[in-house]
């Protein structure tokens, strides 16, 4: 049973300890700081990150190896001196330049890899890899240089950004990476080079001859199944897409009420297992008739269901946004939070909810560990 | 020897050495703050060395207008005061 949540807010990181039949704030940290994404503490080492985005002094990571404890400040990743000339991906032909500068916007993903490694996941598109627990960061380069970069456009930001990381727990040189707007990106060879694989995913904010383009698609948050990490799930600005052979094809699947939203969690067991958080439409970012539903399928999305108990059903205006929702180990406990500030879990895997908290600030990302 | 200031706002964050500097001009006046404390740098300055987009700095009452080459120069008797801009609140 998870014992402990972290919870990244516009104002500060949460932890959540269980107290009884429920959970209570045991520690803020950084009260007052926009918290953009916070990385639970390493199985093997204990570190953990927590990613602030102060409003005036720029984008800083802390690091801590007492479980939240204490903190300390470590590197930023920083990107590198931009070329007086395009470098490859910097611009569209005839376009002018610099289309985006080389500067850190956001953290806006964490994550554990392989042998240690440490990955970063930033606005403007840049990935980074750590191999000394965030003492130094490095630009993936290989990516950065893509010239496909040039394509890719900002999504809820000015700026294209990183939003998922999926390392593959069986191949320690395979990670996928997904962007807004810039699809899925793919590497297996620890990052040597990429291919974009998001083949099946339609964009209807585009052109109708430019709707299939892999490298423009605005998947909002792509998880993977440990179990059978050749299943992904992606909650996609426009609908819901499954892929079973590693992202090499995705298949659009359609929920009840709306195929809309930000978060998607999936079982770590079984794959045919997920969840979703609908809002209406991307013009009407709320839920569907004031009521807040979680969509769950265990079919591998032939059939869903709206699961209500437990979550206000009239006047509500909560959003879950992409790292709101977050699954446990065992598949059971959920919990998920919103940008209203209030916060929910469920132990019986999405059936029946409870809240959590409310009045939290603004909740960027719900993490358990 | 000019004065460089740091609003109080970053003693939240790190350590802001208030120092009398002989250099001429901005940019020397700032590295030599981040000479005490290196990681002063990333808050006052970007990826690119430039001033961030919400950080501001006057120079005797006013404002520095040129946010790249921080090639202001000053004068020995100069006070520099590098503030928040509120817009980044």
């Amino acid at each position: 049973m998870e014992q402990r949540a972290w919870v990244a807010t516009r104002k500060g990181l949460f932890e959540m300890q269980r107290a009884g039949d429920g959970w209570a704030v045991a520690r803020v940290s950084f009260l007052g700081e926009p918290v953009s994404m916070v990385l639970p503490p390493s199985q093997s080492s204990g570190r953990m990150l927590a990613a602030l985005n102060l409003g005036h002094f720029g984008v800083k990571l802390h690091a801590s190896d007492d479980g939240g404890a204490n903190w300390h400040e470590v590197a930023t990743p920083v990107y590198p001196p931009q070329p007086e000339q395009p470098a490859p991906g910097d611009r569209l032909p005839g376009g002018e330049y610099p289309v985006i500068p080389w500067k850190l916007v956001q953290i806006w993903s964490l994550q554990h890899g392989a042998n240690g490694t440490l990955w970063a996941g930033t606005l403007p598109g840049g990935l980074f890899r750590s191999g000394d627990g965030g003492a130094s960061w490095q630009l993936i380069e290989s990516l950065w240089l893509r010239p496909e970069r040039a394509e890719w456009f900002g999504g809820g930001y000015d700026v294209p950004g990183i939003h998922s990381i999926c390392p593959h727990p069986a191949n320690e040189g395979e990670v996928l990476v997904g962007i807004s707007c810039g699809g899925a990106w793919v590497t297996r060879d620890d990052g040597k080079s990429w291919v974009v694989q998001s083949e099946g995913m339609r964009a209807d904010f585009m052109p109708p001859e430019r709707a299939g383009d892999p490298n423009i698609q605005d998947p909002h948050a792509i998880v993977r199944c440990s179990a059978r990490p050749e299943v992904l799930w992606c909650q996609h600005h426009c609908g819901i897409w499954r892929s079973v052979d590693n992202a090499r094809s995705w298949q659009r699947l359609t929920a009840p009420l709306s195929s809309f939203g930000f978060a998607v969690a999936v079982h770590p067991h079984d794959a045919d297992t997920a969840w979703f958080v609908p809002g209406v439409a991307d013009q009407q970012r709320v839920p569907v008739d004031g009521a807040l539903v979680v969509n769950r399928t265990r079919d591998g999305g032939r059939s869903f269901e709206t699961l209500r108990a437990g979550l206000p059903q009239a006047d509500c205006f909560d959003l879950v946004y992409r790292h709101g929702l977050a699954v446990g180990g065992d598949g059971r406990h959920l919990m998920m939070g919103s940008t209203t500030g209030n916060l929910w879990a469920s132990d019986d895997a999405g059936t029946r909810w409870a809240m959590v908290q409310a009045h939290l600030p603004p909740i960027f990302a719900v993490r358990y560990g | 020897m000019a004065r460089l200031v740091f609003t109080q706002q970053l003693r939240r964050f790190t350590e802001t050495p208030q120092l009398d500097v002989t250099v001429g001009s901005l940019r020397a006046a700032l590295e030599a703050a981040f000479a005490i404390n290196p990681r002063l740098r990333g808050y006052v300055l970007d990826d690119q060395g430039h001033l961030r987009a919400n950080v501001v700095v006057f120079i005797d009452g006013r404002r520095s207008a040129e946010r790249q080459r921080l090639d202001d120069t000053l004068s020995p008797d100069s006070q520099v005061y590098v503030m928040q801009a509120l817009s980044g609140g």
